[in-house]
């Protein structure tokens, strides 16, 4: 079909084909609840962070014996100063068990919502999949230039959002057997009791940073226009892509 | 796969102009309350409206709570050394001789007053439990004294009042609690501190003590215990705590 086409498209004038099949075609990559939940989690999860860090000032986890960072603090004080996080234990507090809240509220909508839409499936890596990785790093480092074949998301990228639903799970849970050791007493002992759950509570939000570092490289390494597919909900992709069996017709036509 | 959606390109155009004003619209509305927030009418030092939450976390909780749950206990042979952290109207040192304490009834006029040696003839409790900070520590410490329910059972009409507060004699540190958490099993009045008597810096002759709340509800020295219809004076509550700052 492709052979017949003639430059300016006359057969649109000519009433031969007035459709004329358009060379992009965007496609739904993310449901409206998606986008929603993921950029309002942006702003609990650092005002969580930020709230956090002003409740953890008042005791440096380098203080707790089980993990001493020599005499140093893991932060200096200039972290503190700059950020504004020092001596404001109460309203660290006060923003911290208002916004968590908002926290497990949009967690729970957004699980709830995988699980029954059907879009975990994009998330969780089957484990076909994992043969993949050593693959997809090479491309993301830029070692390898074929990008290995993928389906919404590359298995690291699956990886990493399954990695943090988990994380934002035990956040929770910590926070909650950090909150109420005694009314929810074997929440905490479940974490190996108070010290133990704050601690772990801490790594995960050290996690959380870390994820967010990924996950900004694996947005830049995937360009502009899946970046953008998470604010409109769709990307554009060029027509033949989207079915491979006209791929090869064409390449047939092409010889 | 095949099911996905599509839009042609102009109609994508369309909507990525749509979706970018949606978000500019939704990062002000994001700044617009921050800021909202912030300025809020302060009420004990933070914002009303985060005050209001600390509130209603207290209600969820106090309606959750359940006397039976007991804080973990351990083995005596776990306890550590305690730090001194708050030395607020204790900076005194008294003659632990001369020490009374007063107890206010409903009414708001004094119902009793004690020695210590009325107090040590209550029956004698130990318990090791975490004593827990709002600063984020933690120390697993031994009291021994005799639990709060026993000296309420002293006044058992007044004790029904939803509300203790207590302060030191100087009044320069005072605090209040709600009624469920005073009357717990491991709610003590204590004098011992890791099988010694208290030190002073440790709230001798007499302290509050519950692992029910964090250590800026245990007064340390207390003078005068109110059975109250309402809140009074809360030193951390007025600089910015939850009232309830229950555990």
């Amino acid at each position: 079909m492709t052979d017949t086409i003639t430059p300016g498209g006359t057969e649109a004038a000519d009433g031969l084909d007035p459709t004329g099949p358009p060379e992009r075609v965007a496609v739904e990559k993310h449901p409206r609840a998606i986008r929603w939940m993921h950029w309002l989690n942006f702003p609990i999860l650092t005002v969580m962070i930020w709230s956090g860090l002003r409740i953890y000032w008042s005791f440096d986890v380098s203080r707790v014996p089980s993990i001493r960072f020599g005499e140093e603090t893991l932060f200096p004080e200039g972290f503190y100063d700059v950020l504004q996080l020092d001596r404001k234990l109460a309203r660290g507090m006060a923003f911290h068990f208002s916004f968590g809240w908002l926290f497990l509220i949009n967690g729970l909508a957004y699980v709830l919502y995988l699980a029954f839409s059907r879009e975990w499936r994009h998330l969780v890596p089957r484990l076909s999949e994992l043969k993949k990785i050593p693959a997809v790093l090479m491309h993301d480092i830029g070692l390898r230039k074929d990008k290995p074949e993928q389906g919404q998301y590359n298995v690291m990228q699956q990886l990493a959002y399954s990695a943090v639903i988990v994380m934002g799970f035990i956040a929770l849970a910590t926070g909650f057997a950090i909150y109420k050791p005694v009314q929810l007493g074997w929440l905490t002992a479940l974490f190996g009791g108070y010290k133990s759950a704050r601690l772990i509570h801490f790594i995960v939000t050290m996690s959380f940073m870390a994820f967010f570092v990924v996950h900004i490289l694996q947005v830049v390494r995937a360009g502009f226009g899946n970046f953008w597919s998470m604010i409109t909900g769709y990307e554009l992709e060029p027509v033949e892509a989207t079915n491979p069996e006209s791929e090869t017709e064409m390449e047939v036509a092409d010889v | 796969m095949s099911e996905r959606k599509t839009l042609t390109e102009a109609e994508f155009k369309t909507r990525s102009r749509r979706s970018f004003l949606t978000g500019i619209a939704g990062m002000a509305a994001g700044y617009g309350g921050w800021r909202a927030i912030q300025n809020d009418e302060p009420v004990d030092r933070i914002p009303g409206v985060l005050r209001s939450m600390h509130e209603r976390n207290g209600s969820i909780w106090q309606a959750l709570y359940d006397g039976d749950r007991l804080s973990k206990t351990y083995d005596p042979s776990r306890a550590e050394t305690l730090r001194v952290n708050g030395t607020r109207g204790i900076r005194e040192e008294i003659d632990l001789d001369q020490w009374t304490m007063d107890i206010v009834g409903r009414s708001g006029s004094t119902i009793g007053t004690h020695e210590i040696a009325d107090i040590h003839a209550l029956p004698f409790t130990e318990m090791t439990v975490e004593h827990r900070c709002v600063e984020g520590w933690s120390s697993i410490v031994t009291w021994g004294g005799t639990t709060f329910s026993n000296l309420a059972a002293m006044y058992a009409a007044d004790a029904e009042a939803p509300i203790v507060n207590l302060s030191t004699p100087d009044n320069g540190y005072y605090v209040s609690l709600d009624r469920d958490s005073m009357m717990h099993p491991q709610t003590l009045l204590a004098w011992e501190l890791n099988g010694e008597p208290l030190t002073q810096r440790h709230g001798a002759p007499l302290r509050l003590v519950t692992p029910l709340k964090y250590g800026i509800k245990q007064l340390k020295r207390i003078g005068t215990i109110t059975f109250a219809d309402e809140r009074g004076p809360d030193f951390w509550n007025e600089r910015g705590y939850d009232w309830y700052s229950g555990l």
